[in-house]
């Protein structure tokens, strides 16, 4: 379903993908991993159009994502960003339900609230909730909110960066369990970028690991464990020797 | 020889980028502002950011547009009393209050003004939606962050900066009408009658058509510095102060030629 063929992006002198080649069935959960700045937002905000890749192609349904129509393609995705990202300016219903507000999803103000109250209690918060700023909210439930309004629209793809990141263990383990359980009932295709481990054991069909601008290794989450690659052994079990270069 | 040369030579080569900046950065604002124009005219419109941008740049800079034009009617009056007294000329007032205050302090005032309140709380507050990935988030959202944050609010800057203004002019006056009337000894129907007599249509025009391009050039500066802030917090910083800085100049640089494109000889 998505498809990236040797995609290069670079900031001035530094290279950060060097030719990255992934695919991503449908209904499928990958996870990519990787150390700080090896690039995975970078990849997820390429495929979303954010930014455009030096090199390389990448297809969505085997189409070009640079030939397809904006707002069709951006209108199959959704996305929950590392801070949550909610707009400050609008309360939590609004936030939710900002693509049913406007544009071609646009639905009666009443009914965009049902969906968006619909859509917090999916997340595990109640109607008292949706007339709140996010400013008034803890870090667990603006992550929440931002997993409500990445859904909010049925999107066919979901994209989560970080989502852990900022949170306690439990809150952390809640958000893991949220993401598995929405995507499976959506029957969605996921791709979520983390160093969590514990998230990719408890999202990932599949694991993808970025090191030095390419897929080092990808392959199922089961497989991870007894793959034989000293770079993801050394990634997943957090050492600090090993072939990954570390700064101390 | 060379190194001499080049010693020479690089006062010349820094004013030299410094000069191929200014005009790329001119570019980059031309660019910007035309690409912005088209989007206020194109759909989709959001009525909502755009009442939204009309409270905020025109409502609510009210108090602080009042009382600055308030002040300075009436420091103008008792400056141009005591300069009149000179040579006999106390009685020019009224009149002179008026044109000040319509054809330049007013405009240039407002617009001064509107560029420390709404030029910053624009470029910090958009600035910060970069920052925390906000901008990103209306991509994914289908949201064109160009119509959405700045085809409303300078659509907003264009239209009601020219009715501050005209608010500005009239509290102006009546500042210098307050001072000349309590304590310089003028007549309140003749001083009134005097300032409606002298002002002509062409210097409210002026004065509105000042207001139009100020809130253009406010607003502008705020949405653009905002959109190409850096990161953190002192990315935030940054924009907001290059954006007062920005639109004050630009507004002064504006009111040069507009002076003189409106009442050159």
């Amino acid at each position: 379903m998505i498809e990236l063929i040797g995609v290069h992006k670079g900031f001035g002198a530094k290279q950060v993908l060097r030719g990255v080649d992934l695919s991503i069935a449908r209904g499928e959960s990958m996870v990519v991993i990787g150390g700080s700045g090896t690039g995975k937002s970078v990849l997820l905000k390429c495929i979303l159009g954010l930014l455009e890749p030096d090199a390389g192609r990448i297809l969505l349904d085997g189409q070009d994502v640079r030939e397809a129509e904006r707002d069709a393609f951006l209108a199959r995705f959704g996305m929950l960003f590392q801070g949550g990202a909610l707009f400050d300016s609008l309360p939590v219903w609004q936030n939710v339900a900002f693509r049913l507000l406007r544009g071609r999803l646009k639905r009666p103000r009443e009914e965009a609230r049902e969906i968006a109250v619909e859509k917090l209690r999916r997340v595990g918060l109640g109607p008292e909730v949706a007339d709140l700023l996010p400013a008034e909210l803890s870090g667990g439930m603006q992550k929440r909110v931002g997993l409500a309004r990445a859904i909010a629209a049925e999107p066919e793809i979901i994209f989560f960066d970080e989502p852990t990141t900022g949170l306690d263990p439990i809150m952390a383990g809640v958000i893991n369990a949220l993401i598995r359980e929405i995507v499976t009932e959506m029957g969605a295709t996921a791709m979520t970028i983390t160093h969590d481990m514990s998230s990719v054991r408890a999202i990932a069909d599949k694991v993808a690991m970025l090191h030095a601008g390419k897929v080092r290794w990808s392959g199922p989450v089961g497989e991870m464990d007894a793959s034989g690659d000293p770079y993801l052994d050394q990634f997943i079990h957090g050492r600090a020797e090993g072939p990954i270069e570390t700064l101390r | 020889m060379s190194r001499a040369l080049y010693r020479l030579s690089a006062p010349l080569a820094a004013l030299g980028r410094s000069a191929l900046g200014l005009l790329a950065a001119i570019g980059r604002v031309t660019l910007y502002a035309l690409d912005a124009l088209s989007h206020v005219f194109r759909p989709p419109f959001y009525p909502r950011e755009f009442a939204a941008a009309l409270l905020n740049v025109g409502w609510l800079s009210l108090p602080v547009v009042g009382l600055t034009a308030l002040f300075t009617g009436g420091a103008l009056a008792l400056q141009i009393y005591a300069g009149g007294e000179r040579f006999s000329a106390e009685a020019v007032v009224p009149q002179i209050v008026a044109i000040g205050i319509v054809r330049e302090l007013g405009p240039v005032l407002v617009g001064l003004m509107i560029a420390a309140r709404v030029t910053s709380s624009i470029a910090a507050e958009i600035a910060t939606m970069r920052v925390t990935e906000q901008i990103d988030a209306l991509v994914t959202l289908s949201t064109h962050p160009m119509k959405y944050l700045t085809a409303p609010r300078l659509l907003a800057g264009l239209l009601v900066v020219p009715a501050l203004v005209a608010v500005g002019d009239v509290i102006g006056i009546y500042g210098g009408f307050l001072v000349s009337t309590g304590s310089l000894g003028f007549a309140p129907g003749s001083y009134i009658q005097n300032t409606w007599d002298f002002l002509t249509r062409a210097d409210i025009l002026s004065s509105l058509a000042k207001g139009a391009a100020f809130g253009f050039i406010a607003t502008l500066m705020g949405c653009y510095h905002g959109m190409h802030g850096g990161r953190g917090a002192e990315g935030v910083g940054r924009a907001t102060k290059a954006s007062v800085e920005a639109a004050a100049v630009l507004i002064l640089a504006a009111n040069f030629l507009l002076t003189n494109l409106f009442f050159a000889a």
